[in-house]
């Protein structure tokens, strides 16, 4: 008699079936189920933008219907609560805009790219264990408290440089300048973080073949490494001034709310941002045309940020083709 | 392979003029010294923009900061209520933002086909990230706040879910009766026997007698006209039973109205809208961590992508998700614009206790003790940022806790 | 860290008492061999270089990754002109050597080195010696070919414009001549200006190739040079190898034994980060010295 053969492969079949088949028609129905959620969810996302610019369109074209848009888009005065004399011309505005944005740009794209490059090419692992978490620190600050920073430290320490190194009372109580300075070290983490993403992105093997032909660090860097993380590095300023130009608590604060048309940092601006604040914290009725008028100059922000949005993306799309 | 070597390489290489070797040592070192300036620079800027702020805020720092409101009186001010309003908006708008968010992200990664349609909504998402959130704020007020007008304006709602309208009247004793009513503006027919109902007094311990919440029912007398009224408690005189002193709504917490108007539902979907492409991005970072590999696996026992995606690569991104939902969280609760816009007051001395309550949250406090110029209003500002900062810290130290504690190596 | 010798001395061999014995008789007979070895200031086995012509020499030579001993003892001479091979199974030193020829580990912060490493005389590892200008006499070409994204162009005259100030005429025949001695001139001419990234593996490599000898070195390393193309761009670089000999020292390290059979006139055998054998390639390959060299070039381990 023959005791039957140990048989694992067969016993482990035997166990595996034994249990209750799934009904295959009950998990495909709940699979399309779930697929349409899903797909119903991101939907939403285009929902929201579709909204956005329906509510501003519509709202724009009511403002257009009391202010031309030809006096909108080429006037250069902008007082839309002197009573009679009302003029809706959105440059001052738009110039505000992009002086505070200018001055962040000065301030915040060369140091942080610097700062990247620090990050990823000389400093040692145990200082970059410290530096990040300060980065991530700073890109976590609300934009109230650089509001605050702005107005009670910034402003009076550029008074105080520009009555030392002039001898003038250059800066008022409000400046372009302070706040342009406060939203550059907001936008600061930002640059730093994308461009040294961009930059360790580049293969290891790019920067052995520049160092075996003998070059420095410098060159590196500068000759290797920057070129090669050019479309992260372009994409991260474009995203740091698109922040910069939506930015609407430190202007608000420290800016200033005289609309006028300048190129001095130290005069006080109004941005377009500041403007809405403006109007949606006082008390101009929603029917009146200064209502609305801050529906048209939102319209022009989100048109200003769409655009720079799309030029990021074909940016980055172009030299993903040509470099990989 | 033959050689070609007139001119030879050696020659042509010894064509060029050497450089100094020195001076290009002296460029890197400068290079790096510049580089070093400059980080200390960034690094120089945070530490006196928090050295100023403790400085200012630092001796406002009393318990009392928290559990009073906000007065006239800098010295008895308080955020009870907008960090009571934080919590709640930032609540609305995790429990909205993170299903949705994390679910479009989990269609974009795992389940999406590769069209344009897909890339339409992918690069709507990137542009989405980048608007203001003043326009969100924007957004918000016309589809929460006031609904596109559908349910009339905000001060009389057209429809409201779980209120109870009252008619408001004086009896003899000068105090107030509540009646409840069918209509705003149309009195209930009253006669004698009737319920109404009346505050409760309490007395203080120090002898002041206040107002409490609860009203207790009483029997009305409704005294006929050319009598004497006598005084009572319920006793209400004809001639001014005709007509309500006023009409009230009890809101309890379950109190909907439409259009949501200046409430907390509307402050938390509006930040909701500010949030939501980042959860989506930082969602799908985590998506796009877990390695195909493990996919794969799954793929080829049998699974199909649903379950995959349920029992295997969700599972696997949940840290990452969790981080990344914190942080944004941590953002929803720094905003201000957005709130803004939406036209809260500025002066709110109560916490929320329902969804339609109106609130304040940190940074619109902070902002408006800011743009004071009284000197005490700079310090509260101070304090205020550093609660709001606390709070911030105890976000990203919960989240760097997540990283540390869940995150396995995935391959 | 590093010591300094003075230029042309022979260092004196004290093998014996560096080697602790081993129970191993593989280990033995090494010992046994070295121990026979006359006072010249060459390896073990038969055949020494003649001095005049040693282009690299390692001496006493040990390095470490942090506390992992990564080369022992090693004494080595490289011919100057003639293409030694480095052969051995995987992780047995070959590249880390190669790497300290020109110094690429000094970018591995756990790197260190202790012995006697000499160019032509000059001490490679004396920390006054200037890194930079040890590439440009040892360049170096990798396994995977590593062009920068930048015109075809741009990538041969990136090294000589960081040493040197060129006229533009001056330039483009460098790099014209570079190409063709690198024989990728005809493939390339007529797109000097394009990516260099557009080119297939093998092209990559020979622009590589051509890229390191535009800077004018003594010295090729090569590491794996082939090791990622397929066999027809394989052939084309060993005939650019035996062409390019006789205008520089190479040092290819290779896991193929065929190519370095094919392509070298001597060859050193690695085993555990320690050099076994050195020889000409012929004798490595047809009568080795010792054992294990045996066991390995006739494939019994490896």
């Amino acid at each position: 008699m023959t005791a039957a053969p140990h048989d694992p492969a067969g016993e482990l079949f035997e166990l595996a079936n034994r249990g209750r088949s799934r009904s295959r028609r009950r998990r495909d129905g709940g699979e399309a189920i779930i697929k349409v959620v899903l797909a119903g969810c991101a939907a939403f996302s285009v929902l929201i933008t579709a909204l956005i610019i329906a509510i501003l369109a519509y709202e724009a074209a009511r403002f257009f219907m009391d202010v031309s848009v030809v006096e909108f888009l080429t006037g250069t005065e902008w007082s839309p609560l002197l009573g009679e004399e009302k003029r809706f011309g959105v440059w001052p505005l738009v110039a505000g805009t992009l002086l505070v944005t200018l001055v962040a740009a000065i301030f915040a794209l060369p140091t942080g790219l610097v700062t990247a490059v620090f990050l990823s090419e000389y400093a040692p692992a145990w200082l970059r264990a410290i530096l990040k978490p300060v980065l991530e620190v700073l890109a976590g600050i609300p934009t109230v408290v650089y509001g605050f920073f702005a107005l009670l430290v910034i402003n009076p320490s550029l008074q105080w440089v520009a009555k030392v190194f002039t001898g003038e009372e250059l800066f008022g109580s409000y400046s372009a300048g302070a706040a342009g300075i406060a939203v550059g070290i907001m936008i600061l983490p930002i640059v730093t973080s994308l461009s040294e993403d961009a930059l360790r992105s580049v293969p290891r093997g790019l920067r052995d073949g520049a160092y075996a032909l003998g070059s420095t660090r410098f060159d590196t860097s500068v000759r290797v490494v920057i070129p090669g993380a050019l479309g992260g590095i372009m994409a991260s300023y474009l995203l740091a001034i698109t922040r910069a130009i939506g930015e609407t608590m430190i202007v608000a604060l420290a800016a200033g709310g005289l609309a006028q048309l300048t190129v001095l940092p130290w005069r006080q601006v109004q941005t377009m941002t500041a403007y809405m604040v403006q109007i949606f914290l006082g008390d101009a009725p929603a029917t009146g045309v200064e209502f609305k008028s801050s529906f048209a100059v939102a319209a022009l922000l989100f048109l200003m940020t769409l655009l720079l949005t799309l030029a990021g993306y074909r940016i980055l799309a172009r030299f993903r083709e040509e470099y990989e | 392979m033959s050689d070609e070597r007139t001119p030879n390489l050696p020659e042509l290489v010894e064509r060029g003029e050497p450089r100094s070797q020195s001076r290009r040592r002296a460029f890197d070192r400068g290079f790096l010294i510049t580089c070093l300036a400059i980080t200390a620079i960034a690094v120089l800027a945070l530490g006196v923009l928090l050295g100023s702020i403790l400085i200012e805020g630092l001796p406002g720092l009393r318990w009392s900061f928290f559990t009073e409101y906000a007065s006239r009186d800098p010295a008895k001010a308080g955020i009870r209520a907008p960090l009571w309003g934080s919590i709640w908006v930032a609540s609305i708008c995790a429990i909205v933002a993170l299903p949705i968010g994390i679910a479009t992200a989990v269609w974009l990664e795992e389940f999406a086909p590769k069209n344009r349609i897909t890339g339409f909504i992918r690069l709507n998402i990137s542009n989405l990230a980048g608007v203001p959130s003043i326009v969100y704020g924007i957004l918000g007020l016309t589809l929460f706040v006031r609904m596109f007008g559908l349910f009339g304006p905000i001060q009389a709602p057209e429809l409201e879910i779980g209120g109870r309208l009252y008619a408001i009247y004086y009896d003899t004793m000068q105090e107030p009766i509540r009646v409840p009513a069918a209509e705003r503006g149309v009195a209930p027919e009253l006669k004698t026997g009737d319920i109404g109902y009346v505050q409760e007094i309490e007395e203080t311990p120090d002898g002041d007698l206040i107002f409490t919440d609860r009203w207790t029912p009483v029997t009305l007398t409704i005294v006929p006209e050319d009598a004497d009224a006598p005084e009572g408690y319920g006793i209400i005189e004809a001639w001014q039973a005709e007509e309500p002193a006023d009409f009230e709504i009890e809101r309890p917490w379950y109190y909907v109205q439409f259009p949501f108007g200046q409430s907390v539902l509307a402050g938390g979907l509006t930040l909701m809208l500010v949030v939501l492409p980042i959860v989506i991005i930082s969602s799908q970072e985590a998506l796009r961590a877990v390695p195909g590999s493990l996919r794969t696996g799954s793929l080829a026992m049998g699974a199909t992508k649903w379950q995959t995606t349920r029992k295997v690569t969700l599972p696997a991104s949940i840290p990452m998700i969790m981080t990344g939902s914190i942080l944004a969280m941590s953002r929803a609760i720094g905003e201000a614009a957005p709130i803004l816009v939406l036209g809260v007051a500025l002066f709110i001395t109560d916490t929320p206790s329902s969804l339609m309550d109106s609130f304040t949250v940190l940074p619109m406090q902070i902002y408006n003790w800011t743009s004071r110029w009284q000197e005490d209003f700079r310090a509260l500002a101070a304090t205020g940022i550093i609660v709001l900062l606390m709070v911030l810290l105890a976000f990203n130290a919960i989240a760097v806790l997540i990283r540390q504690k869940l995150q396995r190596p995935l391959s | 860290m590093t010591t300094s010798s003075p230029a042309g001395a022979g260092p004196v061999v004290d093998a014996p008492a560096r080697l602790a014995p081993n129970a191993a008789t593989d280990q033995v007979a090494v010992i046994e061999t070295m121990t026979k070895t006359p006072p010249a200031p060459t390896t073990d086995a038969s055949a020494p270089a003649p001095e005049s012509k040693v282009c690299i020499r390692a001496h006493d030579f040990n390095s470490w990754y942090g506390d992992f001993h990564a080369l022992h003892d090693i004494a080595l001479d490289v011919p100057t002109n003639q293409v030694t091979a480095f052969i051995g199974p995987s992780g047995c030193g070959k590249s880390t050597l190669l790497r300290w020829f020109n110094r690429m580990n000094d970018t591995i912060p756990s790197a260190r080195a202790e012995g006697t490493l000499d160019l032509q005389g000059t001490d490679l590892l004396s920390s006054r010696y200037d890194v930079v200008d040890l590439r440009r006499r040892v360049g170096m070409v990798f396994q995977k070919p590593n062009p920068f994204p930048k015109s075809i162009f741009d990538n041969i005259a990136y090294g000589p414009r960081l040493h040197r100030s060129y006229t533009r005429s001056d330039l483009a025949e460098l790099v014209e001549q570079s190409l063709r001695r690198a024989a990728i001139w005809d493939e390339v001419k007529d797109r000097l200006n394009q990516s260099a990234l557009g080119l297939s593996g093998g092209q990559q490599q020979r622009l590589c190739i051509a890229r390191a000898i535009a800077v004018g070195p003594e010295v090729l390393l090569m590491d794996e040079p082939c090791s990622a193309l397929d066999p027809r761009s394989t052939a084309a670089i060993e005939d650019l190898i035996r062409d390019l000999r006789h205008q520089y020292t190479i040092v290819i390290v290779t896991h193929n034994m065929q190519q370095a059979a094919r392509v070298s006139d001597r060859t050193a055998f690695f085993y555990e980060g320690r050099l076994v054998e050195s020889d000409e390639t012929e004798r490595i390959f047809t009568t080795p010295a010792h054992r294990e060299t045996e066991d390995y070039v006739s494939g019994r381990f490896g």
